[in-house]
């Protein structure tokens, strides 16, 4: 069957490949063998270091899983599913998904639309609009380890600067622990990652912003529509691609967030501030229960995933070819 | 309009200001007057700090991480791009995907079983632990965007160079790169920003303080001088600048990468 299918295909019509008898056509399978190697010669450095150091670790991890190890000499206590079936009944790491779930909550219900409040007020001929811009996205080429050194600081209980602003308008009191009360800890660091990751994301709706000719907010304008009309009907529809791959990229942020965490709180107290990367963290290289951290990282990868995959198909697909291409021109 | 604006700048810059100003406090001013002006300037905190040995010896190593990492990505992802852009080969989608799937791994996800091969490869303490995976992270993102910009160089041009007597590697060494060199700027930027906030690999990889890179030498500095607020302040402050004054000169670089980037991506 199989040889006659490609007998048929070699000798259809509209086929590439000639037939192999031919000596001219030997000499132009050589050169497409040669054209192969030189283009993936080109891949071939970058493709070695992906799979050496990206695609293979993962597949180990997948491996380790299954297995209790502390992560010396190779794995060989199979537990099966067992690692799978602990952590989904561990409190800390079903607080760790509630808690991401969480961010993800807060992010875009406060700091995605002040983001893009804020790029619209910037988006207008203003004074000073330059300043505000390079200021508001500043603190996004701070590493994230330093700003929690310094947010650990600003919110020391009694003596950092936010107890004394609160303290001098007379909110004696109404500050406090900020990182060290388990029921404030989350806002807390919420306060720091908006401050932080707002003007990131103010950045892309702004070149969003940008990439919407004025013409149809002045036809707008002449047909009677009022700011927020205008706003609503015409901005906001054109702005959508970016909103949406902005909220993909907040969530991928607070599925993978650890530096701020591990700087400022190490999770604590007890537990209130951990993230799924802080488990991880805690169990494979406090702990040395590499393949139970080894599932951790499985199951983050897994949400990452099926995460992507589903934004891609139902919120992305049809318009990520319109994003790519009116973003174009700014993108260079 | 202004009010509102001012108002958040005020907020993006009142830590920052603290900072500096605490650095020129002692750490008992600090508590007595915490956002006036210093009573008397104090310098000795920057001046230790820059007149000891082992702030610059975090900024080298940062230095020297940052550069190694940024060759590499830019240069294997330029090689990887000028294929998937130029040539039409069997299997070109299938590992274009492959790249692509990349930018689901966040770090934080690899980063266990990446200390593990690093351990049996024995590269930890060693700087290339660091920048090897960071290059490799960093080959999506970067493919992507380069790839989109050779493949608007018209194909006129690589028929005349091929004319001339050009061989493919040829074309892409003295016309696609010099043709390239904003797209090639504006990934490195990417490239440096990135490898300079790593925390979470260079904290696993480097063991003792040899190799410490900024974000890790804070920590540790923090840990150490808890107690002294005034000192954490300046060298927080310190820390700082190499990654502002870097934004201040190659601003239009990294938002114009972050945005092709996310966009692209």
């Amino acid at each position: 069957m199989t040889s006659t299918f490609l007998a048929d295909k070699r000798s259809g019509p509209g086929t590439e490949l000639p037939p192999p008898e031919s000596v001219r056509a030997r000499g132009r399978g050589r050169r497409r063998v040669l054209h192969w190697l030189t283009a993936v010669g080109f891949q071939l450095p970058a493709l070695v270091l992906f799979i050496g150091m990206v695609l293979l670790p993962m597949l180990f991890a997948l491996y380790a899983a299954f297995f209790r190890w502390g992560g010396f000499g190779m794995p060989s206590d199979y537990v099966g599913t067992d690692n799978f079936t602990d952590l989904f009944d561990n409190p800390v790491f079903l607080g760790d998904l509630w808690r991401c779930l969480l961010l993800v909550l807060l992010s875009l219900a406060f700091q995605l639309p002040f983001a893009l409040a804020m790029a619209v007020l910037l988006n207008q001929r203003l004074r000073g609009r330059a300043v505000y811009r390079m200021l508001f996205f500043a603190p996004y080429v701070l590493s994230e380890a330093i700003t929690g050194v310094l947010f650990s600081m600003v919110f020391a209980p009694d003596d950092g600067l936010a107890d004394h602003v609160l303290g001098a308008v007379g909110l004696d009191g109404v500050g406090g622990l900020w990182f060290a009360d388990p029921s404030y800890v989350m806002a807390t660091l919420f306060l720091v990652m908006t401050w932080k990751y707002f003007g990131f994301h103010m950045m892309l709706y702004l070149a969003g912003l940008q990439s919407i000719p004025r013409e149809l907010t002045e036809a707008a304008l002449i047909d009677g529509a009022s700011a927020w009309q205008r706003f609503r009907n015409v901005t906001l529809p054109l702005l959508a691609p970016t909103l949406r791959i902005s909220v993909f990229l907040s969530v991928i942020g607070a599925i993978q967030l650890f530096d701020l965490v591990w700087v400022i709180t190490q999770g604590g107290p007890d537990h209130h501030s951990e993230t799924m990367a802080v488990t991880m963290f805690q169990y494979g290289f406090k702990r040395y229960q590499v393949g139970y951290a080894s599932a951790i990282s499985v199951v983050m990868f897994g949400i990452c995933l099926v995460f992507a995959l589903a934004y891609q198909r139902f919120v992305l697909r049809r318009d990520l070819e319109g994003a790519t291409t009116t973003m174009r021109g700014d993108g260079k | 309009m202004h009010v509102i604006l001012v108002v958040v700048g005020a907020v993006m810059v009142v830590p920052l200001v603290y900072a500096v100003l605490s650095g020129f406090k002692s750490t008992d001013e600090l508590s007595s007057n915490p956002f006036g002006l210093p009573r008397k300037w104090l310098t000795s905190n920057y001046t230790d700090i820059l007149g000891g040995s082992d702030f610059w010896r975090l900024l080298g190593s940062s230095t020297l991480i940052a550069v190694g990492t940024t060759v590499l990505v830019v240069a294997l992802s330029a090689l990887a791009a000028f294929s998937f852009a130029r040539f039409a080969f069997r299997g070109r989608e299938a590992l274009f995907t492959l790249f692509t799937m990349g930018l689901m791994f966040p770090f934080a996800v690899a980063v266990l079983p990446l200390f593990l091969l690093l351990r049996s490869l024995d590269l930890l303490d060693n700087p290339l632990g660091v920048i090897l995976p960071q290059a490799a992270f960093g080959l999506p993102m970067t493919i992507i965007i380069l790839r989109a910009f050779f493949r608007e160089i018209p194909g006129e041009l690589e028929e005349a160079a091929t004319l001339d007597g050009c061989s493919s590697f040829g074309f892409f060494w003295r016309v696609l790169l010099p043709m390239a060199r904003p797209a090639l700027g504006t990934v490195s930027v990417l490239a440096v920003v990135t490898s300079w906030n790593n925390f979470m690999l260079p904290l696993l990889v480097f063991t003792d303080n040899t190799w410490w890179t900024l974000p890790v030498g804070v920590q540790q500095f923090q840990g150490q001088y808890s107690a002294e607020y005034a000192r954490v302040f300046a060298y927080l402050v310190l820390a700082m600048v190499p990654a502002l004054a870097f934004y201040s000169v190659a601003e239009r670089q990294l938002v114009g990468g972050l945005t092709a980037g996310a966009t692209k991506g």
